[in-house]
């Protein structure tokens, strides 16, 4: 069999001083998508953060093995630069620099780690075009300011469209579902499935089980005080949205608690 | 636009400009008397009312005391230790051709990027090139003169239009100003003239570049611009100068006029050497700019890029005389490791319905300090004056400063002025979401500081808004990581 994507194996880490990941073990093929939920708490962003190399948190124990290599100790940027992408859950804003501006320099810093000559500025707009068809976005929101007053859809759109340009192999998407209306989510949705690629991986970190009814996972993951407590197929998602999180941990029987599709689940 | 690798090539170098040549020079002795004085006037040929203006300036000057209001903090100057006159040879008024100008000049100018040769020059740039005390050469001045646009080094100016230059020369910034236009009146050595007549609109941009490259001298250099009616010019200049121990003292003197329906921009891209990285040696850019709307619809436009310089003291003001006159004053000011910036602008509304706009974009890094100071005055007779201010810092790293000093003085109640003032740092989350995406930190820094300067480049003439943003690379370097 061939090796995994991302092997993650014992991870522990803490954000600031508290301890969040307390032994996660994970692989990911390449052409999966996986899905990682669990309550509020449990860990899931620091997951995120943590692969992506923000400051802020520290990894204690455990290993993560990025197409063989030490993710873990790879500069933020290099990790990009090797084709890991991470869709944030609250991307922030860049005033007074066009998007199409800041994809070109992040793609070109990209291609020459890769040792593939730069793109000039007409041959970036012939694939920024085709990326955004791919995704089924539109370009507007190409020439504006990086997030500045984008609306909430918008921003997660952003991300989506980001992805389909910079071309990863393995994505991270951290809640990108939150915050949208049933409208954005489909559009989000149609362009995580446009951009699933037999070479590439997919992690979606979600509260809720409704992304993925229109995304549908090969894996899906239950985190909970910082492991993965249940792994499973896409019926895993369907089971949470009946009994909620609640069973997991084991403080109370199945429907105790508020289903997972609802707006706020305690774990 | 700059592409990151440019800007991340140029991050990783140190000041660029601070070679210094190999040029012969003639210099007056160090210190100054009446007798240098008259030596300058001597050594440029100058008519008497010349000198005499000069001397005067230098009378007042003996009894002024240096300004000590900036919020910058600099060791005593001593004025006797400086060398007011250095020429590369040969010397006086100039060389009549490139061919007369010293080869070692030439070169020095192909380093900075500058061209001077006929077959090379900039394309739709004419060039004055000022080194040390004097002007080594001006290119386009035929093209130029077919229009009846005067462009030439200010010596030439008072020999060959001294009834012009007699007429607005200290109309703007009197000769008793301050302490540093004073000085500057009495030892000014050359700078750039530039008449542009009735109806004429200079077709090409028309720009200076100061060199400073003897050890010890200052440079004085003055710059008198005037637009009649209908008239209009866009004009740049550019600064360097190597890098030396010692502080040296650049006190410039620009005075602007412009009649009914006259435009002038003015676009500065200020690069003199900020010293190293513990404070020793720069320049001490001590300037004085000040633009007079004096006719109905004129407009005056600062643009100024400043990142070099130990101290700047500089505030390029506009006297907005006529009726609907627009005053325009656009800022980007980067200070880095040990430099301070005390820089702004006034806005003296005089006639009806005159206009201003302010935009101050301040940059700190390292243990830089930047000030803002700006004075918006709304003369009792300027009904229907209109301000709008923005000032906005932006804080790299912990141990810097950003201060901000807007005055106001609104005499007459129908005055409209508007303020807006921001400070932000650059934030952790958007380094990080910059880098996620495969930006180097410098690149991420280099960014969010372009997109935050963006107001302003737009304002600069194509090339050198990509120039403007290769500096603040090279200024910014090694603020983060």
């Amino acid at each position: 069999m061939v090796a995994p994507l991302l092997e993650i194996r014992d991870l522990q880490a803490s954000a600031g001083e508290r301890p969040v990941l307390r032994g996660l073990t994970l692989s990911v093929r390449a052409g999966e998508v996986h899905a990682i939920m669990g309550p509020n708490g449990s860990g899931k962003s620091t997951l995120a953060h943590v692969l992506a190399g923000r400051e802020g948190t520290k990894v204690t124990g455990g290993t993560a093995l990025y197409q063989g290599r030490d993710l873990l100790a790879l500069a933020p940027e290099d990790r990009a630069r090797e084709g890991v992408f991470l869709a944030f859950q609250y991307p922030v804003e860049i005033p007074g620099v066009s998007n199409v501006y800041f994809l070109k320099a992040a793609l070109n810093a990209i291609r020459r780690h890769r040792g593939e000559p730069e793109m000039d500025a007409a041959d970036f707009l012939v694939h920024v075009r085709e990326r955004a068809r791919l995704v089924q976005m539109s370009e507007a929101l190409l020439q504006r300011p990086v997030n500045e007053g984008f609306s909430g859809g918008e921003k997660k759109r952003n991300e989506i469209l980001q992805m389909a340009v910079l071309d990863p192999r393995l994505s991270i998407l951290d809640e990108t579902d939150s915050g949208l209306d049933i409208d954005a989510l489909k559009v989000v949705a149609d362009g995580i499935n446009a951009l699933r690629r037999p070479d590439r991986a997919m992690v979606l970190i979600t509260h809720y089980q409704r992304l993925l009814s229109y995304v549908v996972p090969d894996r899906v993951h239950v985190l909970a005080d910082g492991q993965l407590v249940r792994s499973g197929g896409k019926e895993l998602a369907l089971e949470l949205e009946e009994r909620g999180y609640g069973f997991l941990a084991g403080n109370g029987s199945g429907g105790a608690g508020p289903g997972v599709t609802g707006p706020e689940v305690t774990g | 636009m700059a592409s990151p690798e440019t800007i991340h090539a140029l991050a990783t170098k140190e000041y660029p400009y601070g070679f210094s040549s190999d040029i012969a020079e003639e210099t007056a002795p160090r210190g100054l008397s009446e007798e240098i004085v008259r030596l300058i006037s001597r050594k440029k040929g100058e008519p008497d009312w010349m000198t005499e203006w000069r001397l005067k300036a230098y009378r007042h000057w003996l009894t002024m005391e240096e300004p000590r209001w900036a919020n910058v903090r600099y060791g005593p100057i001593n004025y006797q230790d400086i060398i007011y006159y250095a020429a590369p040879k040969p010397k006086g008024s100039g060389p009549k051709s490139l061919d007369e100008v010293d080869p070692e000049v030439l070169k020095m100018f192909d380093k900075l990027g500058i061209p001077l040769h006929e077959r090379e020059k900039l394309a739709g740039v004419a060039v004055d090139a000022v080194v040390d005390s004097v002007s080594v050469a001006t290119t386009f001045k035929k093209k130029l003169s077919e229009m009846g646009i005067v462009f030439c080094s200010f010596s030439e100016a008072v020999r060959e239009h001294g009834d012009l230059v007699r007429r607005y020369l200290g109309t703007v910034v009197p000769a008793n100003d301050n302490f540093f236009a004073a000085l500057n009146s009495a030892v000014f050595s050359d700078g750039s003239f530039c008449y542009v007549p009735k109806g004429v609109r200079c077709p090409m941009e028309l720009s200076t570049y100061f060199r400073i490259n003897a050890a010890d001298t200052g440079q004085f250099e003055r710059t008198l611009i005037i637009t009649e009616e209908g008239a209009s010019v866009s004009y740049l200049e550019g600064c360097t100068a190597p890098k030396r121990d010692k502080n040296q003292l650049h006190a410039a003197v620009v005075e602007l006029i412009a009649l009914d329906d006259a435009q002038i921009k003015y676009s500065t891209v200020q690069n003199w050497y900020p010293g190293d990285k513990e404070g020793r040696g720069g320049i001490y850019n001590f300037v004085t700019k000040r633009g007079a709307c004096r006719g109905r619809n004129s407009r005056i436009s600062w643009t100024q890029v400043e990142t070099g310089s130990a101290i700047t003291w500089k505030y390029p003001s506009c006297i907005l005389q006529g009726e609907n006159s627009v005053g325009e004053f656009y800022s980007v000011a980067v200070v880095n490791n040990r430099q301070q910036a005390d820089t702004g602008t006034k806005m003296i509304h005089i006639g009806k319905n005159t206009k201003s706009t302010i935009i101050s974009k301040g940059i700190s890094a390292g243990r830089g300090q930047n000030t803002y100071r700006g004075l918006v005055r709304i003369q009792r007779g300027a009904e229907g004056a209109r301000n709008y201010s923005q000032c906005d810092s932006l804080l790299i790293g912990e141990t810097c400063g950003a201060h901000t000093f807007p005055y106001l003085d609104v005499q007459n109640p129908s005055g409209q002025v508007e303020h807006e003032a921001s400070t932000s740092k650059i934030g952790e989350d958007q380094l990080f979401y910059l880098r996620q995406r495969g930006l180097s930190p410098e690149d991420a820094v280099n960014l969010i500081v372009n997109g935050f300067c963006k107001r302003v480049f737009k304002e600069l003439p194509m090339e050198f808004a990509v120039e403007a943003q290769k500096l603040l690379a090279v200024s910014l370097e090694g603020s983060v990581g």
